[in-house]
């Protein structure tokens, strides 16, 4: 592959582009190739200006400068339609097909074959089927996409991309809720469009997948070019640390800071303590301790109960059976109005839906929940809320330190730790998180994992959930494993717990 | 103690009820082979054998040909309003401004014909009045980004006042084409009667499934309901097809004064007050998802032949206020709008 790099041209050529939001430049005089029968990771942190690239070749966003030559000619695509029409199709993070729809629908859409004038539907069907065919799915064409899993949608957004003969495909986190199958299944699509010539550019955060599928990479950091490797002759330290542009500090650092000390003396009350706890249809009763000072993993498969126990915790659902005790004290959480009063914060895990207000800006988002739990007639003083935003944008790190961006412009880990600010500035005495770090980059997920680890150490009590093994380990004091909707487990994690030891907890359900 | 009892009943109750008729449901509806899609056109379609056969029991000549061929000639703008209606509601938007533009047509038609312009110039140009006004609306939707329900309440609004700028009082129509365009009517099979406007509305009917069904408009119009970004990003022609459908509407509605000028043989600028919310109610009560994204012209049609068998049937009863026609309207719509709730529950 390197070889032919200098001989061919390339099929997409970027030159000198920037894009600028309201305060926010996302890029920055950047440069990328993509050639013909390679796959291209694009890298880079949240924020990074890895999607704001892949809108600017899309057509999404307009540029503001430079230049796109795809095939040679110069282009200014003005909306996806146009950029398919070049022959680049692009499959989302969230898969952008409409449910309502068939699947030989979603896959036809635009390009259905006709007769006279007349969508002919049972031949939009066959070649639908020809399509997911070369896919290796074998799903009924007819059947609702709805229905189908992610990782199908996913394939079906992929057969769709070929549909149109796409020259580039872009895939940008395409296995972000896939497990290791559907991955697998995945990049040997990939693998196959590749032989056959398609430019493929593909986004991800897992470095592992990255190395086993790119050829090349280009990485991306604060919206300028960092460079452009070869994948095999890049080892991972290097790459991680062009990546977050500093070297591997933060993450050496973290390992110092989570050392397992229990914090706990015995004897004493837990700060919260859930007896019996359950709800029908959601999670079996359960018994959990959550003492201050301490991190409480949550581990557990997908499904396995892990974020419905947080919501019970939270009083986003109501327990039907069992009781919460705070400090020893029973109370009855009905709604997250009275959690919040009883000092529990809880970050869900679906930041875009239940998290944060795209539409406020920074500040206004870091002071909405303490605004709201000291209610709407004592508004807090411009200069106090000043103290609050700043205090949290530099302690958190929060790019770009602007208080004034609107948060929709800001990328996925800075949203996140927006939120986590909101929470914080609450002065929680239980935090609960549930997948804090999920789709966002390695630095900003260290940094995260280190602030939580802070938190503790000063006293607060956390319950920590996430999909990642390693990261619940490394955090966590003690870890309730969950399996089916209850809980079937809990150790107490000590150096010599290993992530396969949880994992066997999890397959064996906790019966030896 | 008293007090807790019921309410711990209320609250048990429902759970246990809800997911069996739930499953029944869905059992039958796997038995019969019927796609979930078609459930609410399925429930429409019981309901209005429901409503035949109960008045098929009750009144004698109810189930006869002449009626049901009047049911056809009574609702034939209705038809075609909610046949429009249905193209709008399908994106996820709403059009309030059909009434108001329907009189406005109507008003025109009979206003122009007075003045002496030929009923083959008429015609067209006062469906046309419906199409501009449906243009500008869309216009203001989709460039101007503003709420559908904001937009078509301004052209509700609008049209109104021109009603009554051009027809203070009720224009009679006296135009001897125009009568006998409006007055023609033929019988299929010798029992059924037929007139010209039932043949419009049911070529619209037509029309609008071919364009819903067999055209890439009209699969857009499904996308931009199931979502319209993603429908943006799949690269489909998203600013035209909402642009459109107001069109579809507007031209629609103003079809639906021609229809109704014929019937009523006059122009009047209170004409069809609230007639936009009786085709929303045809269009929910066919079984189409307010949200947008699933529904069907024909599930339309039958609603809208659910609402006149209502009035059918209490004009029948003869003793009854005819006000009961919009409790039961109310009461149905409630039915239909929770069954969809669930249906859509569901499915997450």
């Amino acid at each position: 592959m390197t070889s032919s790099e200098t001989a061919e041209r390339p099929v997409v050529q970027m030159t000198g582009i920037s894009i600028e939001f309201p305060g926010v430049k996302a890029l920055d005089q950047v440069d990328f190739r993509l050639f013909p029968g390679e796959v291209h990771a694009l890298m880079g942190e949240n924020g990074a200006g890895k999607s704001t690239l892949i809108k600017a070749l899309t057509g999404v966003y307009g540029i503001d400068a430079g230049e796109i030559l795809v095939d040679g000619e110069p282009h200014q695509f003005s909306g996806p339609g146009e950029a398919q029409s070049a022959g680049i199709a692009t499959v989302y993070q969230e898969v952008n097909l409409c449910e309502n729809l068939t699947v030989a629908e979603n896959i036809m859409l635009g390009h259905e074959p006709r007769r006279l004038g007349a969508i002919d539907w049972r031949a939009t069907r066959r070649e639908a089927a020809r399509h997911l065919a070369t896919m290796g799915l074998d799903i009924d064409p007819a059947s609702s996409l709805g229905a189908h899993s992610i990782a199908v949608q996913q394939l079906v957004a992929i057969s769709r991309a070929m549909v149109v003969d796409a020259k580039v495909l872009i895939l940008d986190e395409p296995t972000s809720s896939l497990d290791a199958d559907e991955v697998a299944q995945l990049f040997a699509v990939v693998r196959r469009l590749r032989d056959e010539g398609v430019a493929i550019l593909f986004v991800s955060h897992f470095i592992e997948q990255v190395y086993e599928i790119s050829d090349r990479m280009t990485v991306l950091r604060n919206g300028g070019l960092v460079g452009e490797y070869t994948t095999a002759e890049t080892d991972r330290l290097q790459l991680v640390s062009t990546m977050i542009g500093r070297s591997m500090e933060v993450l050496e650092d973290l390992h110092v800071s989570t050392a397992h000390t229990v914090a706990v003396e015995e004897g004493s009350t837990p700060y919260l303590q859930a007896v019996g706890l359950g709800r029908k249809g959601s999670v079996q009763p359960f018994d959990l301790d959550v003492y201050s000072g301490e991190v409480v993993g949550l581990a557990g498969l997908l499904g396995s109960g892990r974020t419905e126990v947080a919501r019970l915790l939270a009083g986003a659902d109501r327990a039907d059976s069992g009781d919460t005790r705070i400090n020893g004290v029973p109370v009855r959480l009905r709604n997250p109005r009275a959690a919040i009063g009883s000092g529990i914060a809880f970050s869900s895990e679906d930041r875009k839906a239940e998290g944060v207000v795209g539409d406020l800006t920074v500040r206004e988002n870091i002071v909405l929940g303490l605004q709201a739990g000291r209610g709407w007639m004592r508004r807090l003083p411009a200069r106090q809320v000043d103290e609050i935003v700043d205090k949290y944008v530099a302690a958190l790190g929060i790019r770009p330190a602007n208080p004034r961006a609107l948060l929709r412009n800001l990328s996925g880990g800075n949203q996140q730790k927006v939120l986590l600010a909101r929470w914080l500035a609450t002065a929680p005495e239980l935090l609960i998180l549930d997948e804090p770090t999920r789709g966002i980059d390695v630095g900003a997920k260290a940094e995260i994992q280190k602030l939580v680890a802070e938190l503790a150490e000063r006293g607060m009590a956390v319950v920590f959930i996430s999909a990642e093994l390693e990261e619940v380990l490394r955090l966590s004091h003690r870890i309730a494993v969950m399996r089916d909707r209850d809980k079937v487990a809990e150790v107490v994690n000590t150096d010599d717990v290993r992530v396969d030891d949880v994992v066997e907890l999890i397959a064996s359900g906790g019966k030896h | 103690m008293a007090a807790v009892a019921p309410e711990k009943r209320g609250t048990e109750a429902p759970p246990v009820a809800g997911p069996q008729r739930g499953r029944r449901m869905s059992t039958i509806a796997r038995r019969l082979r019927i796609d979930r899609r078609y459930m609410p056109v399925v429930g429409t379609f019981v309901v209005l054998a429901l409503i035949l056969s109960v008045g098929g029991v009750r009144y004698d000549n109810f189930l006869s040909t002449n009626v049901l061929a009047n049911l056809f000639i009574n609702n034939s703008f209705l038809i075609v309003l909610a046949v429009g209606m249905t193209f709008v509601i399908l994106t996820g938007g709403i059009d309030l401004s059909v009434g108001a533009v329907l009189a406005l047509s109507a008003v025109s038609a009979a206003y122009l014909l007075d003045a002496g312009v030929p009923a083959a110039m008429v015609m067209p140009a006062v469906v046309l009045i419906g199409s501009i006004i449906g243009f500008l609306i869309g216009v203001m939707v989709h460039v101007f980004d503003v709420q559908p329900f904001i937009a078509t309440l301004a052209g509700m609004f609008f049209a109104r006042g021109l009603c009554f700028v051009i027809a203070p009082v009720a224009i009679p129509i006296t135009d001897e084409t125009f009568v006998a365009i409006s007055a023609w009517d033929t019988w299929v099979g010798g029992q059924w009667r037929v007139t010209t406007s039932v043949m419009i509305a049911l070529a619209v009917v037509a029309l609008a499934f071919y364009l819903l069904h067999y055209t890439q408009f009209g699969r857009t119009v499904y996308a931009i309901g199931g979502g319209e970004q993603s429908a943006q990003l799949m690269g489909l022609p998203v600013a035209r097809t909402k642009v459109l459908v107001y069109v579809v509407s507007g031209t629609c509605a103003g079809l639906g004064g021609l229809l109704f000028a014929m019937y009523s043989r006059s122009g009047y600028s209170l004409t069809g007050v609230a007639m936009e919310l009786d085709a929303i109610a045809a269009v929910v009560i066919g079984g189409t998802l307010l949200t947008g994204g699933t529904g069907f012209v024909l599930g339309s049609v039958l609603g809208v032949l659910v609402l006149g068998l209502i009035q059918t049937i209490i004009t029948f009863e003869g003793t009854l206020s005819s006000w009961w026609t919009k409790i039961v309207i109310g009461v149905l719509l409630l039915i239909f709008v929770v069954l969809q709730r669930v249906l859509t529950l569901r499915r997450t």
